[in-house]
């Protein structure tokens, strides 16, 4: 432990280094062998689904991204939350009700108002993009909650994906859902957050599943050359934290 | 197509900040720029604040304007948010108006709401049923229910002797539970949040996901 505390935060950087040259191989392999399928994962099979379902029955999709910052720790969730809103815009733009986003922070709504606008212009249909469908509902988490609850309620919305940080305030959105009769598919970094959501939404997206959305929702090689580098590095964690936990039952560790 | 100025500028700047945490040592130069660089954007982020106000006056104006069943809400808040913004600019933050405001309006309706999401959660831990009857659900269920009994006071069971070391099992149960296997459990998930952040910030870095520049 001492040597590792020595090493300062180089160990920390060689991660990094190595997470970003595999997520390159990966993607490169990836392009040169296609066809590899992902496992399934239940929410995301939902999702696909819900987005048909909307432009088919012209209902609306709300895409929540938390009310976490973008400058602390809770920007991971919030960069997976707007990865999903891009792939589900693209997708359900041409809705007689296009989708929504909110968000409980300045910073959050300001990109994904970006987000939508630029996935717009991408598609060639700037002109559809109304600038209150990304909206800033409140600025603490109840108020963040209860701004977003008419969204829910009012819109027209078959679906919602919540996607980002939240915490146990999340269930008076989930059942704001449940009222309207739409359903909840939904993950964040939050450990409150995740055992609300884990109960309260229909389809909940534990740990790291969250950071996978672009990678089911087929943003691109490099989302899916992250997800095999995660399923990489998960494994090597596995083994870390048994051989750590041999050896400190065999007493070579202290 | 995405500018890639913006791409450019966004991977200098998260570079430069990334280094910063790692090289400060080895380039103490880096650590400045990195505080410089946090500093603009905490600047961007108070100014972004305002944008999402008006963002937010905007939203809620255009539902007055629409004059749906539902703008009575829009119209109190408008008010709200004009009234209170006079009164903390003109009686400063800290003023006896300004923290009358949050003491008696907004504090209270967040309780309230706080107090009816306790009735959300224990509803929805019911209703859990509805989704997902599978073994996870009863095992769910069935550690909220020991975790109550073993957090929460039992009144009468001071007097009964089996019924005291009934709460004591409860009691070890539950700790038991929250100590080792909710930390377990806790840890490997954020061990799998940590590692997909880390895969969110580097799909930025290289410009696969781009939430920004039009």
């Amino acid at each position: 432990m001492t040597a590792l505390k020595t090493l300062g935060d180089f160990p920390a950087l060689v991660i990094i280094i190595v997470f970003a040259g595999l997520m390159i191989i990966f993607m490169v392999a990836g392009r040169k062998h296609p066809g590899r399928n992902l496992r399934e994962i239940h929410a995301f099979t939902r999702l696909r689904r819900a987005v048909g379902l909307a432009v088919e029955a012209g209902t609306r999709m709300h895409i929540s991204l938390g009310r976490g910052g973008i400058i602390g720790p809770e920007a991971g969730s919030a960069l997976a939350g707007f990865s999903m809103l891009d792939r589900i815009t693209r997708a359900a733009s041409i809705s007689d009700r296009p989708p929504v986003a909110t968000a409980g922070d300045s910073i959050l709504s300001i990109l994904s108002q970006d987000t939508l606008r630029g996935t717009y212009r991408a598609m060639g249909v700037e002109h559809e993009y109304k600038p209150g469908s990304a909206q800033l509902t409140g600025l603490t988490p109840l108020s963040y909650a209860a701004g977003a609850m008419p969204v829910i309620r009012d819109g027209q919305v078959s679906t919602n994906v919540l996607a980002g940080h939240f915490g146990s305030e999340v269930a008076l959105l989930t059942d704001a859902g449940e009222r309207a009769g739409s359903i909840t598919i939904a993950g964040t970094d939050s450990l409150p957050g995740q055992a609300v959501l884990f109960a309260a939404s229909h389809e909940p997206l534990i740990g790291e599943e969250l950071f996978a959305g672009g990678a089911y929702l087929s943003a691109g090689p490099l989302h899916i050359a992250s997800l095999r580098t995660l399923d990489v590095f998960r494994w090597a964690l596995i083994l870390v934290i048994l051989l750590g936990a041999l050896a400190r039952f065999v007493g070579i560790w202290k | 197509m995405k500018s890639p100025l913006s791409w450019v500028i966004a991977l200098l700047a998260g570079s430069i900040v990334l280094a910063g945490y790692f090289l400060r040592k080895l380039v103490p130069v880096l650590s400045e720029v990195q505080a410089l660089v946090l500093q603009w954007a905490v600047v961007l982020a108070a100014l972004a604040l305002l944008v999402g106000v008006v963002n937010l006056l905007a939203v809620h104006w255009r539902k007055v304007k629409e004059g749906k069943s539902t703008s009575i809400y829009s119209i109190v808040l408008i008010v709200s948010l004009v009234a209170t913004f006079v009164i903390t600019a003109w009686d400063s933050p800290t003023g006896s108006w300004s923290l009358w405001i949050l003491n008696n309006i907004q504090i209270p309706i967040e309780a309230s709401l706080v107090a009816l999401l306790a009735i959300i959660l224990a509803y929805t831990a019911a209703r859990m049923f509805r989704y997902r009857t599978n073994f996870m659900t009863i095992v769910f269920i069935a550690v909220v229910v020991l975790i109550l009994l073993g957090t929460t006071p039992l009144y009468g069971t001071a007097k009964v002797t089996a019924l005291q070391s009934l709460s004591t099992l409860f009691k070890q149960v539950a700790s038991w539970l929250t100590q080792t296997w909710a930390t377990a459990g806790a840890r490997g998930i954020l061990l799998g949040v940590a590692l997909g952040t880390i895969a969110a910030g580097l799909r930025i870095l290289l410009g696969a996901d781009r939430p920004y520049g039009g």
